[in-house]
């Protein structure tokens, strides 16, 4: 096993990207990555590419070697991952594992996702494939019908409140104002969600993370030679990921996503740090009541006091925790199989001091939380900066 | 979504009759069915099992927009139903009224799902109506 160092980030702008399709995006993220790099494609040994319903969005699949041959890694291994929207989360543990192992020294982990060339239900349909096709899906249950259902019970146990889940999305607009690659740089208030239409009960229009074009490109290599290419790489402490049952009624809880639970003890105990230690942290907000959910079960809240603390500002930026700087996938938008590569970016800008106006002040350590279907996969990574 | 209808008819008994399963082994019982019992692995002695179809409501959410398929359908409500035999499933919930609840007893129902657009195939399903 050797250290890994994340060596060059890049990320296109989120949101609906009307006059680039698969490969400019992919082309655009990945030459900031390389260029922040300062690695040359010829360089590059391997490529993992998360992607999770290209075919449906847009008819193409194969889209890792695709990947390859748009940034002109001649005949270099390419292997896309789909974990649904775990699938960039996912593609970085493989490339941190071929790095780790010494396979491979220079790994491009990307994310892409194209989403808006379909019509909302068709995308509603395409991403309904990352639950229980056969006893979800096909009685009409949509992912905010999943998290609707975990959010009512939430509300039943624990007496999390519409406000609370709305001060999630108010909180992570209020991110995205700050980051030029954001979706929506608009901010918004309670009112605005709480008057938001009602999508399934009780979640509404603003508490759902948008259908959103994007890619995202990190670059691993041994920490051992990373200062070679970059002056601050940023070590990954820990990658973790464990699964659950891909039908939420079958879990053993539906107000908690036991697969985060699970991976962020084994992240914690790889990197040797607590909850109480991290800086800053990207979890992931598919809707309100996810990002209440996994402040809960990473640690950072017992179960039922995230919603007010939250909504108390505890993790606005700055605070006690900063969550979602980036905006979430709330704010920042969420092209599936970009999101969890995304959140790595944001994680080293942060460890790096190169987050502009939504810096965290003095952050050293981060962590990225990405979830795939309703909690049937969850991929936690700890970060720190290597200087 | 274009589905072939081998992908629909081989699920027909326990989509129309609530027949699952339960492991031999551990006596965990299975709705819908698996192939392998969670606890046991290779272990599993799976044997066919009917439930009663009597269980109560666990969570629900009223799906206002719902994808395509069910675009004639909207709104309709979806609950997770503990079964009285112990595993949970979601499924409509039919006939609610205004104040359906958490903790509400209901009872399987067979209904219409959906009819398919260009053919007018009718597709059949277990739902649950209030008691």
């Amino acid at each position: 096993m050797r250290d890994v160092a994340i060596i060059g980030v890049g990320l296109t702008k989120f949101g609906e990207r009307w006059s680039s399709g698969l490969k400019e995006l992919m082309g655009e993220a990945g030459l900031a990555a390389l260029e922040d790099a300062n690695v040359t494609s010829h360089e590059v040994e391997m490529l993992y590419g998360g992607t999770m319903a290209s075919g449906r969005f847009v008819g193409q699949e194969h889209t890792a070697a695709l990947m390859a041959d748009q940034l002109g890694f001649k005949n270099i291994p390419a292997v896309r991952i789909e974990n649904a929207c775990a699938s960039g989360g996912s593609a970085l543990r493989q490339g941190y594992i071929a790095v780790s192992s010494g396979i491979h020294d220079i790994v491009v982990v990307g994310g892409v996702e194209k989403m808006t060339d379909v019509t909302a239900g068709e995308a509603a349909t395409a991403l309904g494939g990352a639950g229980d096709q056969e006893w979800e899906l096909f009685q009409g249950i949509t992912f905010p019908g999943l998290y609707a259902l975990m959010a009512k019970r939430h509300m039943h146990e624990y007496g999390t409140t519409e406000e609370q889940m709305a001060s999630v999305a108010v909180k992570n607009h209020e991110n995205a104002y700050k980051n030029e690659f954001a979706q929506f740089r608009k901010r918004i208030s309670v009112s605005e969600v709480m008057g938001s239409k009602m999508i399934s009960d009780p979640i509404k229009l603003l508490d759902c993370s948008p259908i959103s074009d994007g890619a995202a490109v990190v670059v691993l290599a041994p920490l051992e030679t990373a200062r070679k290419y970059n002056d601050t790489p940023i070590k990954i402490v820990a990658s973790a990921q464990a699964s659950d049952t891909l039908r939420l009624a079958e879990r053993d809880s539906l107000t908690a996503i036991k697969a985060t639970s699970i991976a962020a003890q084994s992240a914690y105990k790889q990197a040797k740090v607590a909850a109480k230690d991290i800086d800053v942290v990207e979890v992931h907000d598919c809707f309100t009541i996810a990002e209440i959910m996994a402040m809960e079960d990473l640690g950072f809240y017992k179960k039922g006091k995230a919603g007010k603390a939250i909504e108390d500002g505890e993790t606005a930026l700055n605070s006690k925790l900063s969550v979602n700087t980036s905006g979430g996938l709330k704010g920042c938008g969420h092209p599936v199989g970009a999101t969890g590569v995304k959140q790595a970016a944001e994680i080293v800008w942060q460890l790096r001091g190169e987050a502009k106006d939504r810096q965290v002040k003095g952050a050293e350590i981060g962590m990225t939380h990405n979830v795939g279907g309703s909690g049937a996969t969850a991929v936690v990574h700890i970060y720190k900066r290597a200087d | 979504m274009e589905r072939s209808s081998a992908s629909l008819w081989r699920k027909i008994r326990p989509r129309y009759n609530l027949v699952g399963n339960e492991c031999k082994n551990c006596n965990t019982g299975y709705f819908p069915p698996r192939v392998v019992c969670r606890n046991c692995g290779r272990k599993s002695k799976m044997a066919e099992k009917q439930f009663s179809g009597n269980g109560t409501v666990y969570s629900f959410t009223v799906i206002r927009t719902p994808p395509d398929t069910f675009k004639d359908e909207a709104p309709y409500t979806i609950g997770v139903i503990k079964l009285d035999e112990g595993p949970m499933v979601e499924g409509h919930v039919i006939d609610t009224g205004a104040k359906l609840r958490i903790g509400a007893k209901v009872k399987m129902a067979f209904r219409k799902m959906y009819v398919e657009d260009d053919e007018g195939l009718i597709h059949y399903h277990f739902k649950f109506e209030p008691l």
